[in-house]
C-alpha cells in the first residue's frame, strides 16, 4: 500500500470546497433570464380536478405563465414509468395506473402537482400560486394497506382492481409445507416495517434551459444517476432526443435512494423552459420533500419459521403486504420482490423458503428504494424472527444464530441468491468480544439494582450489493442493464482524468477512485481528477445506488486502467528498447525489471500524443474505455450488537454501547468506509427509535416537517464502535463488496431486539418511542 | 423594497430587498454567497447558520432588515485567505462531512459552541449543543470528533495569540 493507495486513510479531496462554502449544488446555479417555478399541489389525498382558474393569477406582477396538467398531456409528454416489470403468481403482468407529471383529471395523494406557476421571482411565483383557484371534488381515500385491500375500499386506478398491483411469490410452497409438517417447533411473528421519509439534507431542485437555436435542452438536477435520467426523459417522456439533452448532476446533497428517480418536477421544468422561452428553476422546500420525495419501507408482514428438535431451521414462510403509495415509482416494483424476498435466507441455512408479496396502492406518496431498499425489510424480519425464536426456544440468541449459520461457500439459497463468500462466525465473534457479551448478565443485574432495564440485541445481516449481472436482472424484469462504464484519459503531461458513470453525492468517489489509480501507477492523487455527473462529459453510465459504485464502477475503472497500462507498457518498451514483458510500473515510472532503465509516466504520455516514435501500427493517444458487467451480486455481511437501558418510568431508551463488525471485503479508504457505516447506523437507529411517516385516515401526512418527523439528532445517537472482518469478494478484481447500506440494513433489528430483551415483552413496533415502550412495559 | 446596509465577511454592502426577504436569501440571491444553505422551512435543520455580530444565528429565521447594521460572517468568510479555520480543518481531518450540504451551518454552529464553552467541552455537551443542526450522512460520530478536535486546536491557537 502506498501512502495514498488502497487501504490508506486519505483525507478527502472534495472536502475543501465543502468546508469553505464553495460546493456547487443545483440551487446555486443561476442563468441569464432565469425564471422560477412554483407548483400548485393537491391538498386532498383523492379528488377529481374539476377546473383550474388562473385568470387572477395571470394578472399578478411578474407572472409569465400558469401551466396545467392538461397542457402537459396535450403536448404529449409521457407518463412516468416504472422500470421493473413484475409478474404475479397467476402469470399476469403487474397492474399499473397512469402517472402524469401533473394531474389533469384525478389527484391521488396530498402534494401531487396539478399546475405550475412560472414567474420572474420565486416570491412572485408563490404569490400567484395562491391566486390560482382549483376546483376539486373530493373522493374517499384509502390511506393505508389495511383500508386499501378491504372489499369496497376506494379504488385508485381502474387498471388495478382491489388496489392490488401484483400478488407475487418466490420459493417452493410445497417444500415449505413439508418442512412445517416435520417441525418440532414453529415460531410466528407479525411485524410492520415503518414508512420512512429519506430527507437528504439538500431538497430536490432543477434548473432547465431550452436553447431554441440549437433545439437543445440542459438540465441541472439533484440526481444520483444523470445518464439514466437523460435516457428516461428522452425515451419515455419525449422531452428531447438524447443528443439534444444534457443532464448535469453537480454537487448533490445526499440521496439515499430518493434521488434515483426522475420526478415530475424535472420533467415540468424542462417542458416549461421551452414553453416560456426562458430558463426555469425549481427548488423544492422541505414540505415538498416530505410530500413528494419517494418514501421508503412500509411493509406489513406475517412470518413463520419451523425448527427441528435440535433447533435447526427447517423452513420459512413469509407473507408481506407492501405499500406503493398512489403511483408506481421508477424502481418501486423491484424493492419488495427481488431486493427483499431474495434476502430472506439471511445468514442461515434454511432448506425451504416461500414468500408471497402483495403490492398495494394507497392514497399516499409513492414509495420506492430508500437506503437498503428491501434488504432492511428482509434483514429486520429475519433478525426479529431469530430473536423471537431464541426466546421461545429458551436458547441464547447468539448461539441459535451460530447453530444455523451458513459456513460453506458458495452457497445457493432457495431464493435465487448464490452467496459467494463470507465468514459469519468471524463477524459475530468480533462483535460479541467487542461488547463483552459474556459479561452482559452481570451488567444487567447491576442496572436492575439502579432501577433500569438493560437489554442486549444482536442482528446479523447480509445484503446483496453491486447490483448486478445485467443478464440476470433483465431475466427478472429489469428495464435497464446494471453495468458501469469508465474512461481513463492520460493527458499529454501525464495527469489523469477518470470519467465514471458512478455519481458521488457524499460517498467520496473523488478520493476513493483516485486511490485506485495511485495504487496501480504510484502517482500522487493530486495528479488525478474524477469527472462525473455530466452526460456531455461522461459516456453512458448507470449511477450510484445499491452500494454499487466501487464493486461495479470501481471495477470498470480497473478494467480501463488495465488497457491504459498495456498500451503504456508497449510505448515504454519501445522507447527503452526493451521487451514489453520486462516492463513494470513503480512510483509513476515504467521500469525495465532488473535494470536501472526507466521512463516516467509523463514522458510515456507525451510520446503517445506526439506520436513521433510509437511502435509500428499503434494509434496515437493514451485514453481507454471499459464497460464492466458484474458476474454476481456482492454480499456484504456483518453482526451488530446493541446494548441499551430503558427507564421504566418514562419508556426512554439510552444507548450503552453499539458495536458493528462488518465484512465489506477489501477496504480502499477505511476512513470513508467508517463514515458510511456511521451514517447507515444512524438511519437504522432512526427507523428503530424515532422516524415514522404517519398518515391520518383521510390521507393527510401529519409528519410533514422536521417539527413533526423526528430526524436523528446528535444527542439521539451514541458513538459507534466499529471493526472489520474480511473475506475478499471473489467476483471482482478489487475484492470489494460495498458498504453504503449495511448500517441501515442491520441496525434496526439490533435496537428492537435489545429493547424487547430489556422490557421482557417481544411485542413492540418501530419507531419504539418512549410512549410505545412505556405501554409495552406497563400495558 | 428597502435598502439594507450591513457588513458581510468584512465588506460593507448595501442591498435593495423586499421587506419580507430573509437574511439567508439576501446572502444567497443578492450577494451570491451560496455556501449558506437552506435545508428546511421550519428553522430546524441549521444548514443556514451564520454569525451575526459573533453569535450563531439561523439566517432563515431573521429578516434581512433585522440584520441592518450588523456584522455577518458566513462560511465563505471563516478562513483567513488560504488558511482554514481550525474548525474547517478539523471537519476535513476527522471526515466530519459527506455530502457537504449541512456542513457550512454545522461548522458555523460548532465555532460558536467552542466560543461559548471554551475548554469545557465534552462529547455529551457537543451532542446536546448540536441539537439544532441536522446531518443525514455522518451519524454525527465524526462531527462530534471534529468539534472536540477543533476545540483543542482553537485553544492552542488562542494561547499562541
Amino acid at each position: 500500500m502506498g501512502v495514498e493507495g488502497i487501504g490508506a486513510r486519505v483525507v478527502r479531496k472534495e472536502d475543501r470546497r465543502f468546508i469553505t462554502g464553495q460546493g456547487r449544488y443545483v440551487d446555486d446555479v443561476k442563468m441569464v433570464g432565469m425564471s422560477y417555478a412554483h407548483f400548485i399541489r393537491s391538498p386532498h389525498a383523492h379528488a377529481k380536478v374539476k377546473g383550474i382558474n388562473s385568470a387572477e393569477a395571470m394578472k399578478m406582477p411578474g407572472v409569465i405563465a400558469v401551466l396545467t396538467g392538461q397542457q402537459i398531456v396535450d403536448d404529449k409528454v409521457g407518463n412516468l414509468i416504472c422500470g421493473w416489470a413484475i409478474t404475479s403468481k397467476d402469470g399476469s403482468p403487474m397492474k399499473m395506473g397512469a402517472w402524469p407529471a401533473m394531474a389533469p383529471e384525478t389527484v391521488r395523494f396530498v402534494g401531487q402537482a396539478v399546475a405550475v406557476v412560472i414567474a420572474e421571482t420565486k416570491n412572485q411565483a408563490k404569490d400567484a400560486a395562491e391566486a390560482v383557484v382549483v376546483d376539486y371534488e373530493e373522493l374517499p381515500a384509502a390511506a393505508d394497506i389495511k383500508t386499501a385491500i378491504k372489499p369496497g375500499a376506494p379504488q385508485l386506478h381502474p387498471e388495478a382492481p382491489g388496489n392490488i398491483v401484483y400478488d407475487w411469490h418466490l420459493g417452493d410452497e410445497a417444500a415449505v409445507k413439508d418442512a412445517f409438517s416435520k417441525a418440532a417447533n414453529v415460531v410466528t411473528l407479525e411485524l410492520t416495517n415503518n414508512r420512512l421519509v429519506p430527507n437528504a439534507m439538500e431538497p430536490r431542485a432543477a434548473v432547465a434551459h431550452y436553447d431554441q437555436a440549437e433545439e437543445h435542452y440542459t438540465l441541472y438536477t439533484t440526481s444520483q444517476n444523470p445518464h439514466v435520467a437523460r435516457l428516461v426523459l428522452s425515451a419515455f417522456y419525449n422531452i428531447a432526443p438524447e443528443h439534444k439533452l444534457r443532464v448535469i448532476a453537480p454537487d448533490v446533497g445526499g440521496g439515499f435512494g430518493s434521488k434515483i428517480y426522475i420526478y415530475p418536477e424535472e420533467m415540468v421544468a424542462l417542458w416549461a423552459s421551452k414553453k416560456v422561452g426562458r430558463p426555469v428553476k425549481w427548488t423544492g422546500d422541505r414540505s415538498e420533500a416530505f410530500l413528494t420525495d419517494a418514501h421508503g419501507r412500509d411493509h406489513v408482514s406475517k412470518a413463520e419459521m419451523a425448527f427441528d428438535k435440535d433447533n435447526k431451521i427447517l423452513g420459512l414462510r413469509v407473507k408481506t403486504h407492501a405499500n406503493f403509495g398512489a403511483y408506481m415509482s421508477l424502481f418501486s416494483s423491484a424493492v419488495p420482490t427481488y431486493l427483499y424476498a431474495t434476502l430472506l435466507s439471511g445468514q442461515y441455512v434454511i432448506p425451504a423458503i416461500y414468500a408471497e408479496v402483495i403490492g398495494v396502492y394507497t392514497n399516499t406518496t409513492p414509495v420506492d428504494a430508500y437506503r437498503g431498499a428491501g434488504r432492511p425489510e428482509a434483514s429486520y424480519l429475519i433478525e426479529r424472527m431469530m430473536e423471537t425464536a431464541a426466546r421461545q426456544l429458551k436458547v441464547d440468541p447468539a448461539e441459535l444464530r451460530k447453530k444455523n449459520f451458513i459456513t460453506a461457500f458458495p452457497y445457493q439459497t432457495p431464493v435465487i441468491m448464490a452467496y459467494d463468500i463470507g465468514d459469519f462466525h468471524a463477524s459475530i465473534d468480533a462483535a460479541m468480544k467487542a461488547i463483552d457479551y459474556a459479561g452482559f448478565p452481570a451488567r444487567k443485574a447491576k442496572a436492575k439494582a439502579d432501577g433500569k432495564l438493560r437489554g442486549i440485541g444482536v442482528s446479523c445481516y447480509i445484503e446483496a450489493c453491486g447490483i448486478a449481472p445485467s443478464k440476470a436482472v433483465g431475466s427478472l424484469g429489469a428495464g435497464v442493464g446494471l453495468w458501469e462504464s469508465a474512461e481513463i484519459r492520460v493527458n499529454p503531461v501525464g495527469t489523469i482524468e477518470v470519467l465514471t458513470g458512478s455519481h458521488s453525492h457524499g460517498q467520496g468517489h473523488e478520493t476513493t477512485f483516485c486511490q485506485i489509480i495511485a495504487e496501480r501507477l504510484g502517482v500522487p492523487i493530486s495528479q488525478v481528477s474524477i469527472v462525473h455527473g455530466d452526460t456531455d462529459k461522461v459516456q453512458f453510465g448507470m449511477g450510484t445506488y445499491g452500494s454499487r459504485s466501487l464493486a461495479v464502477g470501481g471495477t470498470a475503472i480497473v478494467k480501463a486502467m488495465e488497457k491504459v497500462e498495456a498500451k503504456a507498457k508497449k510505448i515504454a518498451a519501445h522507447a527503452l528498447e526493451a521487451s514489453e514483458s520486462d516492463i513494470v510500473i513503480e512510483n509513476g515510472e515504467f521500469k525495465v525489471t532488473g535494470t536501472d532503465k526507466s521512463i516516467a509516466l509523463p514522458m510515456v504520455a507525451l510520446a503517445a500524443y506526439t506520436a513521433h516514435n510509437l511502435p509500428d501500427g499503434m494509434e496515437p493517444g493514451l485514453k481507454e474505455t471499459a464497460f464492466y458487467d458484474p458476474t454476481n451480486f456482492t454480499f456484504p455481511a456483518g453482526a451488530y450488537i446493541c446494548e441499551l437501558e430503558v427507564d421504566p418510568g418514562t419508556g426512554k431508551t439510552s444507548f450503552v454501547n453499539f458495536v458493528a463488525a462488518d465484512d465489506f471485503g477489501r477496504l480502499i479508504n477505511p476512513m470513508i468506509v467508517e463514515g458510511q457505516v456511521h451514517g447507515g447506523l444512524a438511519q437504522g437507529i432512526g427507523q428503530a427509535l424515532l422516524e415514522g411517516a404517519v398518515y391520518d385516515n383521510t390521507g393527510q401526512l401529519v409528519t410533514a416537517s422536521f417539527m413533526d418527523y423526528t430526524m436523528p439528532r446528535a444527542d439521539d445517537l451514541p458513538s459507534f464502535q466499529l471493526s472489520h472482518t474480511t473475506t475478499l469478494c471473489p467476483g471482482n478484481p478489487l475484492g470489494v463488496k460495498g458498504c453504503g447500506e449495511a448500517g441501515a440494513i442491520g441496525a434496526s433489528a439490533a435496537v428492537i431486539n435489545a429493547i424487547t430483551d430489556a422490557i421482557g415483552n417481544n411485542k413492540l413496533e418501530m419507531p419504539a418511542t418512549p410512549d410505545r415502550v412505556w405501554h409495552a412495559i406497563h400495558g | 423594497m428597502s435598502t439594507v446596509k450591513l457588513t458581510v465577511n468584512g465588506k460593507a454592502v448595501s442591498v435593495d430587498v423586499e421587506d419580507r426577504t430573509l437574511l439567508v436569501h439576501l446572502l444567497r440571491e443578492n450577494l451570491n454567497l451560496t455556501g449558506t444553505h437552506v435545508g428546511c422551512d421550519t428553522s430546524q435543520c441549521g444548514a443556514c447558520v451564520v454569525h451575526v455580530d459573533g453569535r450563531a444565528v439561523k439566517s432563515c429565521t431573521m429578516l434581512a432588515g433585522q440584520a441592518a447594521g450588523s456584522n455577518v460572517t458566513t462560511i465563505e468568510g471563516l478562513a483567513k485567505g488560504d488558511e482554514l479555520h481550525p474548525m474547517q480543518a478539523a471537519f476535513r481531518d476527522n471526515h466530519g462531512l459527506q455530502c457537504g450540504y449541512c456542513t457550512p451551518g454545522m461548522i458555523m454552529s460548532a465555532v460558536d459552541i467552542v466560543h461559548r464553552h471554551g475548554g469545557k467541552l465534552d462529547e455529551e455537551t457537543v451532542r446536546h449543543e448540536l441539537e439544532g443542526n441536522i446531518c443525514r450522512c455522518t451519524g454525527y460520530h465524526n462531527i462530534v470528533k471534529a468539534v472536540l478536535d477543533a476545540a483543542g486546536r482553537m485553544k492552542v491557537a488562542q494561547a499562541a495569540e
